[in-house]
């Protein structure tokens, strides 16, 4: 196997393909002309290799922040949550904000992986590995929040149905249980369907190692995994099933978030429209992550040609989608408190548009409502820095939003002798930026010991994946099409074989 | 009773090796397209102890094996699914209702209305547990040791090489007529794999 050769990083740089091989079409999802071998190379040196200084640059800041969210929990634990600033009647503070703002990033992780795999969107082999680790570490940073927000941490599994001494069982009526299970199934699955995706991909690292433990450790994490294609057949079965599963799992997480909210009575939190705006955030505020990462990855690790600015567009496109569904919801909100003739109902909305939280208000307005109309033109949708700014806008936005759920609906409900107003202490501020410090700390070393883009779903929708592509008579495809084509061997060598088995000793 | 277990054993991939410790053939095509015809070609010379080795899934290679459907996976997911809902039910009515009654605002002490999440939450946790317990279960992974581990350009299978394995348990399985049929198909390197480690090309 050849090692040395330079692979092109970028479509610009790729040689001059022979004529013919379409290797020069823009609908090919792979572009640069790449062979398996290169694609292999390309995405397993990166885990095997020394990492760019950019790397350790990055580590170093995330792991100070991984710290200081440490330090602060710590601190937390010791003095009661009061450290926060939560209060009465804002109890929920900046943890419940902080805690859906992570659960919803990590939602777009599962939509890539799981809902675009059902709709044959080829493209997302490209980005499911990433998307699916950003999903699973963006729900242990959101699993932080409730867990130390209930103050007596070591009491965390009372939610847990354990039988125990108290002989006490936990309440099920209540949605604040229904989100320990639904979040940390999310978790479960999530984490199955990432590791069943990487099996093969480990194998591949295993088959490369050159260092005895390394070569012993990756045997053990790929369970002896051949590419056999008795083993493709079931793999390929659950990984559907998994996909078909983690659909209506990633759908139900955050409408039960939302339950959380929408179950009680609080003015502003009490509507159905709740499950399907949430979701919507979610999936806007995920993607825009997927997008904030990709673009630093694919600059930093020379992944161009794997996933092309056509990715990141159609990414683009789901973020303009998603967030008019959320400025939608934004705006129906308004004229269901309008309609409903109910005075808190509508001074709810009048006061977050227009109270002391105004500021965050049209921030969230602003962030995910009107900036993202700028996806309608492609040239700003295919704008790299366009698109990266963008991307950290929409989540500065969708931040607010949940800030301005929690918070706006808490602090003035039915009787203004219990009204209050919430500030955020050095506490709050601090645990919240060492969450993105935990966040960023795992992300990087998955982009350091593992495969980051699924290899073996990337060879598999090249052209040349497909059998057909090498009969002479073409694959019965358009030119161009560049799909991999399921189809039937032959019909006439087809029948030929199967009169042959008639009579072939079983 | 001792076929019957190889059987199984092969049908998961598992080939036993001969008495003289032959193991099986690895011939190596040079792309997908190759495989899948010699695939098809020794069906239908009669062999079933034999299995392809792929980057990633070749469309059309079950059908080519004569594999048909993966049935297994589904029908454990299924199970797993409804295990899941019935332990969910059961979970939420006895602790509610029967061990630690709760009068919580007057409601019934168990509805079926307010364990819906709950019990979709278990459905799709099970189901996936059963999906990818029994998809390795029916891989027969973890599997450490696999004699064709022996072979070196046998590495490549997980990187853009495209191997088929005629396993010595084959009833049609002669090393020198099962080579010629194999070069006969196309295989541009073959190799003999030993359990004892040994490789000749």
């Amino acid at each position: 196997m050849e090692t040395s050769k330079k692979l092109p990083t970028d479509p610009s740089e790729s040689p001059p393909s022979p004529a013919g091989d379409g290797a020069a079409d823009p609908e090919r999802l792979v572009q640069g002309n790449l062979s398996f071998h290169d694609i292999t190379e390309m995405v397993s040196r990166h885990a095997e290799k020394k990492a760019p200084l950019a790397w350790y640059v990055a580590f170093g800041v995330s792991l100070s922040g991984a710290l200081l969210l440490i330090g602060l929990l710590a601190y937390v634990v010791w003095n009661g949550i009061g450290v926060w600033g939560n209060n009465q009647p804002v109890g929920w503070g900046w943890p419940i904000v902080n805690f859906v703002f992570w659960v919803g990033i990590g939602h777009a992780g599962t939509l890539i992986s799981a809902i675009l795999y059902l709709f044959r969107q080829h493209w997302r082999t490209a980005i499911n590995r990433a998307a699916e680790a950003m999903t699973i570490f963006a729900v242990i940073c959101a699993l932080i929040w409730p867990t130390f927000h209930v103050g007596r941490v070591w009491a965390i599994y009372w939610t847990l149905p354990i039988p125990n001494q108290m002989a006490m069982w936990p309440q099920f009526k209540s949605p604040l249980l229904w989100d320990v299970f639904a979040v940390s199934s999310y978790f479960i699955v999530s984490t199955l369907f990432w590791y069943v995706g990487l099996v093969p991909d480990l194998a591949t690292l295993r088959d490369r190692a050159k260092n005895f433990w390394r070569q012993r450790i990756l045997a053990f994490f790929s369970l002896g995994w051949t590419g056999s294609n008795r083993h493709w057949r079931n793999y390929e079965k659950a990984y559907l099933l998994l996909a078909g599963l983690a659909t209506p799992l990633v759908l139900s997480v955050h409408s039960v978030v939302s339950f959380d909210f929408a179950v009680s009575v609080i003015p502003g939190w009490h509507t159905t429209i709740f499950p399907p705006y949430f979701v919507a955030g979610a999936i806007f505020s995920g993607f825009a992550m997927v997008v904030t990462l990709m673009v630093i990855t694919r600059e930093i690790y020379g992944l161009k040609n794997l996933i092309t600015i056509d990715h990141l567009e159609k990414m683009n496109i789901i973020i303009l989608l998603t967030g008019s569904i959320v400025g939608f919801a934004y705006i129906t909100e308004f004229f269901m408190a309008w309609y409903s003739g109910v005075e808190y109902e509508q001074y709810a909305f009048i006061n977050r548009a227009f109270g002391p939280y105004a500021w965050a208000y049209w921030i969230m307005m602003t962030c995910n409502l009107i900036t993202p109309q700028l996806f309608w033109s492609k040239r700003l949708r295919r704008s790299i820095p366009v698109m990266f700014a963008l991307s950290i806008v929409v989540n500065i936005g969708m931040w607010f939003e949940r800030f301005v759920i929690t918070i706006t609906s808490l602090h003035r409900d039915f009787l203004p002798s219990s009204w209050g107003y919430f500030t955020a202490t050095w506490v709050d501020i601090g645990t919240f930026v060492g969450s993105f410090g935990l966040f960023f700390t795992l992300f990087l070393l998955f982009l350091r010991f593992v495969p980051m883009v699924a290899m073996a779903e990337v060879k598999g929708v090249m052209p040349e994946a497909d059998p057909h592509h090498y009969d002479p008579e073409g694959n019965g495809h358009a030119e161009g099409d560049g799909e991999p084509y399921i189809a039937p061997a032959e019909p006439a060598l087809a029948e030929a074989y199967r009169n042959d088995e008639t009579d072939a000793p079983e | 009773m001792f076929t019957l277990i190889q059987d199984l054993k092969a049908q998961v991939g598992i080939f036993e090796s001969d008495a003289d410790q032959v193991h099986g053939l690895l011939a190596e095509f040079p792309d997908p397209g190759a495989l899948l015809h010699a695939a098809e070609a020794v069906r239908a010379e009669g062999y079933r102890h034999f299995d392809t080795h792929s980057p990633f899934p070749i469309h059309g290679m079950d059908e080519a094996m004569g594999l048909g459907n993966a049935v297994g996976v589904g029908v454990l997911t299924f199970f797993g699914g409804i295990t899941g809902c019935v332990v969910a039910y059961l979970l939420q009515w006895w602790t509610a209702a029967v061990d630690y009654p709760l009068n919580i605002s007057g409601k019934p002490f168990f509805a079926v209305e307010p364990s819906v999440p709950i019990m979709f939450e278990l459905t799709v946790l099970f189901a996936a547990f059963g999906a990818v317990a029994g998809m390795f279960a029916l891989n027969g992974l973890p599997r450490p040791y696999n004699p064709l581990f022996y072979s070196d350009r046998f590495r490549g299978a997980t990187d853009d090489r495209f191997f088929l394995h005629i396993a010595a348990s084959d009833d049609e399985f002669d090393v020198e007529d099962s080579a010629a049929m194999l070069q006969r198909l196309g295989a541009h390197h073959l190799e003999l794999v030993k359990d004892d480690g040994t490789v000749d090309a």
